[in-house]
């Protein structure tokens, strides 16, 4: 996309289409016709059932209300205050804390690691290349549902474990609320870590060969040649993946409420915010509260994508995400 | 010149070995007994057993949420194929004021899945009446997938060259003319793409289904297995015959479409 000239008086900074004819003061009523028709029903569709529902919850999170007629037990900011002082939450928040964070530490290096791997000019990378995407295509719930089978007390990982003399390694990997959390990042890592090596991929493949020969002329080492051309370059490749990936991870609901929907969290097995919202919002009709949750939860997300948005994404993109650079 | 270093082979090797792993222990699971499971869980079929992929297979269950699911996730794409091919033209080829703001709309729904909403939009679809019929997933969905959509068309729009459009101008063909004749013919590659990534995201979803449908004729299959696998939670192997049956169409789709799938989703990311 090489069209960088742009229209006066465009906020946003999107780059301009090329101008068909040569420009006329304002745009003509047909036109403004075809633009509303074509972009109208998009538009409505999205502020109906994207942008008015979360307004809504706002709105509902002041009512003690269990979802039938309309609300009216207005209690104000006591759903809110019951969250901040449930210990079920923090536990939840605390969990979704360390999930992004070990997310983080955890698929980045890895997956910089398999793409410098999978980058090498090797026999059956194609293949290489669709298979480990395959987790990341197949649904939560079968992912959910096999990793839960795979992993129970008696179940194939332990028995692996122990026929290879790895006995002391066999543990209760599912409801021990210690471990949990670690059997969780192992699932995440392996359902994710695919789209992040995919997008690494892609970033290495826009490197210049030149500048690698470059540095190979100048004697540069594999290795040195990863660090300090590859790496680099790829910055803002990594910088975009943990973006996405700090938003899944505080929106993390599937995986967890299909392997550990049916334990209490306190206990065994382990939560988010977003399995805490279904559990006490939805599951126990309390939808006052559940949308006070989603509340929360929303504006916990939005202040990290603004702050990230803010401070590491927009020295090198400008916002390539939200501006459609 | 290929990489002759039998250690990256070996590491290459291993790392296919354990992505692919629990998808072969589904499928080959789905060929054992449950007392072959219960006495080696992680041993091969023998002999093998055919029963229970022949009894999820005629099973009327089954083929419904088969059906639930593509009806679904066809209604899913069509809608968000042709909204979104519609609000991107607008986007990439006419100026008018605000034309950033509505494109900053749709990439910041991008930044939220429908998880932050899933409460409230439960409520406007029972106020709509649409709890337990497929229109009530299909239509937040379409919702859903409008920003990627978007986000991937518009650059892809915005490459067709001018001289086309100019051309058709010369002929007499107006914006909407060229709309319908050139565009949406030369798009047909991005319009697959986003296609594709709508219908595996509606196969795959959970959440959304899972508040509306509460009906077990409305299940789609990720409702379904999840229902199979509790129903039979002692049949282990007629579950994993279920899930790996559930899965076939979002590999084949992947299979036969990867690298559009991967290059929509790398464009999306890179903008």
């Amino acid at each position: 996309m090489a069209v960088t000239e742009q229209a006066p008086g465009v906020r946003g900074g999107v780059p301009a289409p090329p101008p068909l004819r040569p420009r006329r003061r304002g745009i003509g009523w047909a036109q403004r016709l075809e633009i509303a028709a074509l972009s109208g029903p998009a538009i409505l569709m999205f502020l109906g059932f994207v942008i008015f529902p979360v307004l809504m919850a706002a709105y509902y999170g002041f009512y003690r209300w269990k979802g039938f007629g309309r609300p009216t037990d207005f209690v104000g900011l006591d759903n809110y205050r019951t969250i901040l002082t449930d210990g079920a939450f923090h536990e939840a928040l605390w969990h979704n804390g360390q999930i992004v964070v070990l997310s983080l530490v955890l698929q980045g290096p890895v997956a910089v690691g398999l793409a410098l791997l999978l980058n090498r000019r090797m026999r059956g990378q194609s293949a290489v290349r669709l298979l480990i995407f395959v987790p990341y295509v197949i649904a939560e719930v079968i992912a959910g549902t096999a990793w839960a089978l795979l992993l129970q007390t008696n179940g194939a990982v332990n028995d692996i474990l122990r026929s290879i003399g790895l006995a002391w390694l066999a543990e209760d990997w599912l409801a021990d609320p210690g471990l949990a959390i670690w059997t969780l990042m192992l699932v995440l890592t392996w359902k994710y870590v695919g789209f992040a090596v995919i997008l690494f991929l892609a970033g290495m493949q826009n490197i210049p060969d030149e500048l690698t020969e470059a540095a190979a002329v100048d004697g540069a080492s594999y290795w040195q040649t990863q660090r300090h051309i590859t790496l680099p370059l790829l910055g803002p490749t990594i910088r975009i993946w943990a973006f996405l990936s700090i938003i899944g991870s505080l929106q993390l609901f599937d995986l967890v409420y299909i392997i550990w929907g049916q334990y209490v969290a306190s206990t065994a097995g382990t939560s988010t915010m977003a399995t805490y919202m279904v559990v006490e919002g939805r599951n126990a009709a309390n939808y006052g509260y559940g949308n006070a949750v989603a509340v929360v939860l929303f504006v916990i997300s939005l202040l990290i994508a603004l702050v990230y948005q803010r401070f590491v994404l927009r020295r090198d993109t400008e916002g390539a995400l939200t501006e459609g650079r | 010149m290929r990489d002759r270093n039998p250690a990256v082979y070996a590491a290459a090797l291993a790392l296919v070995g354990l992505m692919l792993g629990p998808v072969v222990y589904i499928i080959l699971g789905g060929f054992r007994t449950n007392s072959q499971i219960t006495t080696d869980p992680a041993g091969l079929p023998s002999p093998w057993e055919l029963g229970n992929y022949t009894s999820v297979l005629t099973s009327d269950t089954f083929w419904r949420q088969v059906g639930n699911s593509t009806i679904a996730a066809a209604a899913t794409t069509l809608g968000v194929v042709t909204l979104g091919v519609m609000a991107s033209y607008v986007l990439a080829r006419y100026r008018f004021r605000g034309r950033g703001a509505m494109y900053a709309l749709f990439a910041a729904g991008l930044m939220f899945p429908v998880t932050v909403a899933i409460t409230p939009l439960y409520l406007l679809v029972k106020n709509l009446g649409l709890v337990n019929t497929l229109p009530g997933v299909i239509l937040p969905q379409i919702a859903f997938g409008l920003p990627t959509t978007i986000i991937i068309l518009v650059p892809f729009l915005r490459a067709i060259p001018r001289e086309i459009e100019e051309a058709a101008a010369i002929d007499r063909c107006g914006r909407l003319g060229f709309f319908w004749r050139m565009v949406l013919p030369l798009s047909v590659p991005g319009l697959i793409t986003t296609g594709i990534l709508a219908f595996v995201g509606s196969w795959n979803s959970y959440l959304l289904p899972l508040f509306i449908l509460n009906d077990q004729d409305t299940f789609t299959l990720p409702l379904g297995v999840q229902a199979f696998s509790s129903q039979y939670s002692v049949d282990t192997a007629r579950v994993l015959a279920f899930t790996s049956l559930s899965m076939i169409p979002a590999l084949l789709f992947f299979s036969l479409f990867e690298r559009r799938i991967v290059g929509g989703l790398t464009g999306a990311v890179k903008g």
